[in-house]
């Protein structure tokens, strides 16, 4: 367990830095936007001139840059992402609301793509060069190819507008009145379109991924060497050739959380499901900067957590990870 | 020629070359089939495709021609991609190339910035940078490259750390160049080719990060985008579900020749440097 803690504690220095860099990014694209949030507080009130140089004051934004720039991290050190406009609540308050859904969208649509996506993969890497492999190749650039919010509109004319299976958008049946079981298999059917749009564009890189290592696997001494022993191919393709492949998949499941996060803005505006993507949209919409500028922070914090679970659970999968540094 | 014949080897890379040679064709010739501006009416409103073929694909809500703003908008989604991976390439190339060669401090900070660029989901950074500058096409490049550089400053670091090593570096240190000289001049561009065979995967994102901003309706208020005719489709999705769908097929053929294309470059550079 040591090698994993030695590991963690060098990822939450380096964390650290890197969170810094984005908070001052931040600070610099809030001082690039015109006007400030008094600004932007008088535009949503009214008020005069008098009134202006009071909340300038009183919200410290007089100051020089240094000390607005110290503020500002002494806030965030306060977990106080400030103030939205648009909504006239606290940023942190509405973040934490719309972050569950975004979560379980990503969730889901992680497991999807990196379930099927592996699965398919080591169905085309069992045979390199075979006519399916070639067909799941092009079939899943073509994949690739197709823009998330395209594909979740084509999703719902076909299955909310022409069959009716499903619901044409929104997380739950408004004022439904549900509750237990029955609310979660509303929000489950509810999820079933924006997820399959999220999951399957990204579901090619899997696919992709998964048969390149095994295409590479196959030609490895240790794979002659079962073939060899005359183990059926069944086993090879599992036991040995898949397995080897399916490490990198792993690295890649955190690398790509900083995508999926940004796709699940576009996604969660086609669908009109309420997490934080369609915050940054209503953000947007809004001219609220301060509260785009908070999503961005915690998206970047929910990044770096997730590549810190995906690390250790890399550690625990391969030995040889961090244990130069353990000395073992 | 040879290396002609084995990029044309296999019918992928001769499919994605085909749709790339079709799309520039289509950019170029715009102006010249469409000169009418593609934003102004043409005819009446939602008229269904292949009925009046003096409008073969039909109109909009506001009765504009479809087919000139398919035309108009593959200028505008090529512009946009070539010029973000572009930008976003020298951007990485200079970031890794320096960070490799330097070392030591400004090496740590350059890759904690490195760091801290892929940190941020880079749509959510794309989408912050426009609203916040203004929409206009150069600013929607600039934002796509904000975050598309750190994929090649990775890439060209590691070519420069191990070109480092080499024994022509050492001897233009003995002559006495100067170091940014032989960054620039000696190191980078030998480690160019491992960064420039990531151009197509940065192309085709390029293009579907500019569609997905269009569609939010942060693309350049001014020119006609694909990502723009769909959001613009999706009020009358029920009704007239192909004002979405016709240029959401633009965009899937066009990412898919780049990538395609793309494959067939690399492949056909990778056999050939196998070989010598």
């Amino acid at each position: 367990m040591t090698r994993a803690l030695i590991l963690l504690r060098r990822r939450l220095v380096g964390s650290i830095f890197v969170l810094l860099i984005v908070v001052i990014g931040s600070f610099l694209l809030l001082e690039a936007a015109p006007g400030d949030a008094v600004d932007a507080y008088i535009v949503s009130t009214g008020g005069d001139a008098g009134m202006i140089e009071l909340l300038r004051h009183r919200w410290g934004l007089d100051q020089s840059e240094l000390t607005r720039l110290a503020n500002y991290l002494w806030a965030l050190l306060h977990l106080d992402l400030g103030q939205s406009v648009t909504f006239s609540r606290p940023i942190r308050e509405i973040i934490l609301e719309r972050l569950p859904t975004t979560l379980i969208l990503m969730g889901s649509a992680t497991a999807l793509s990196f379930g099927l996506g592996s699965a398919l993969g080591i169905y085309a890497g069992a045979r390199p060069g075979s006519f399916r492999d070639r067909l799941l190749s092009i079939g899943s650039l073509a994949l690739y190819a197709v823009p998330g919010f395209w594909l979740g509109l084509v999703l719902i004319v076909v299955f909310a507008v022409d069959l009716r299976w499903l619901p044409i958008g929104g997380i739950e049946t408004i004022a439904s009145g549900k509750t237990g079981l029955a609310r979660a298999a509303d929000i489950a059917t509810h999820l079933v379109l924006p997820v399959s749009a999220l999951g399957f564009i990204y579901l090619a890189l899997y696919l992709r991924m998964m048969r390149a290592g095994m295409a590479e696997a196959w030609r490895q001494d240790f794979v002659l060497a079962a073939r060899a022993r005359g183990l059926p191919r069944r086993r090879i393709v599992l036991a040995h050739v898949a397995r080897n492949a399916l490490l990198p998949l792993v690295t890649m499941l955190g690398l790509q959380s900083a995508q999926m996060l940004g796709g699940s803005v576009v996604i969660e505006s086609v669908f009109a499901v309420p997490g934080l993507g369609r915050l940054a949209q209503e953000a947007v919409a809004g001219r609220d900067t301060l509260l785009l500028l908070g999503i961005i922070l915690v998206s970047a914090v929910l990044v770096i957590g997730i590549n810190l679970l995906v690390d250790l659970a890399y550690a625990f999968l391969d030995p040889r990870v961090g244990a130069s540094e353990a000395g073992v | 020629m040879r290396q002609l014949r084995r990029f044309f080897r296999t019918p992928e890379t001769v499919a994605g070359a085909a749709i790339l040679v079709l799309l520039v064709a289509m950019a170029l010739a715009a102006p010249l089939l469409f000169p009418r501006d593609p934003q102004a009416i043409a005819g009446p409103a939602l008229l269904p495709p292949f009925q009046d073929w003096s409008l073969p694909l039909g109109t909009d809500r506001l009765g504009r021609d479809v087919l000139a703003e398919l035309f108009h908008g593959a200028r505008t989604s090529l512009a946009v991609g070539l010029a973000a991976a572009a930008a976003a390439l020298l951007i990485g190339a200079a970031v890794g190339t320096l960070a490799g060669f330097a070392g030591g401090v400004i090496d740590e900070v350059l890759m904690r910035v490195t760091d801290a660029f892929q940190t941020v989901p880079s749509f959510l950074l794309a989408l912050a940078f426009v609203s916040i500058v203004g929409p206009s096409l150069g600013v929607v490049v600039a934002a796509i490259a904000l975050g598309a550089w750190t994929g090649p400053a990775r890439v060209a670091r590691a070519e420069v750390l191990s070109i480092c090593e080499r024994d022509y570096v050492a001897g233009a240190r003995v002559i006495g160049m100067h170091p940014l000289e032989i960054a620039f001049r000696e190191v980078l561009p030998n480690a160019l080719p491992p960064v420039l065979a990531l151009s197509s995967v940065i192309v085709a994102a390029a293009i579907l990060t500019e569609a997905a901003l269009s569609f939010l309706g942060l693309g350049d208020p001014n020119r006609v985008t694909w990502g723009d005719m769909i959001a613009e489709g999706r009020a009358v999705l029920r009704t007239a579900p192909y004002l979405s769908i016709f240029p959401g097929i633009a965009l899937v053929l066009t990412v898919l020749g780049v990538y395609l294309a793309g494959e067939g470059v690399v492949e056909s550079t990778a056999v050939r440097r196998s070989l010598s």
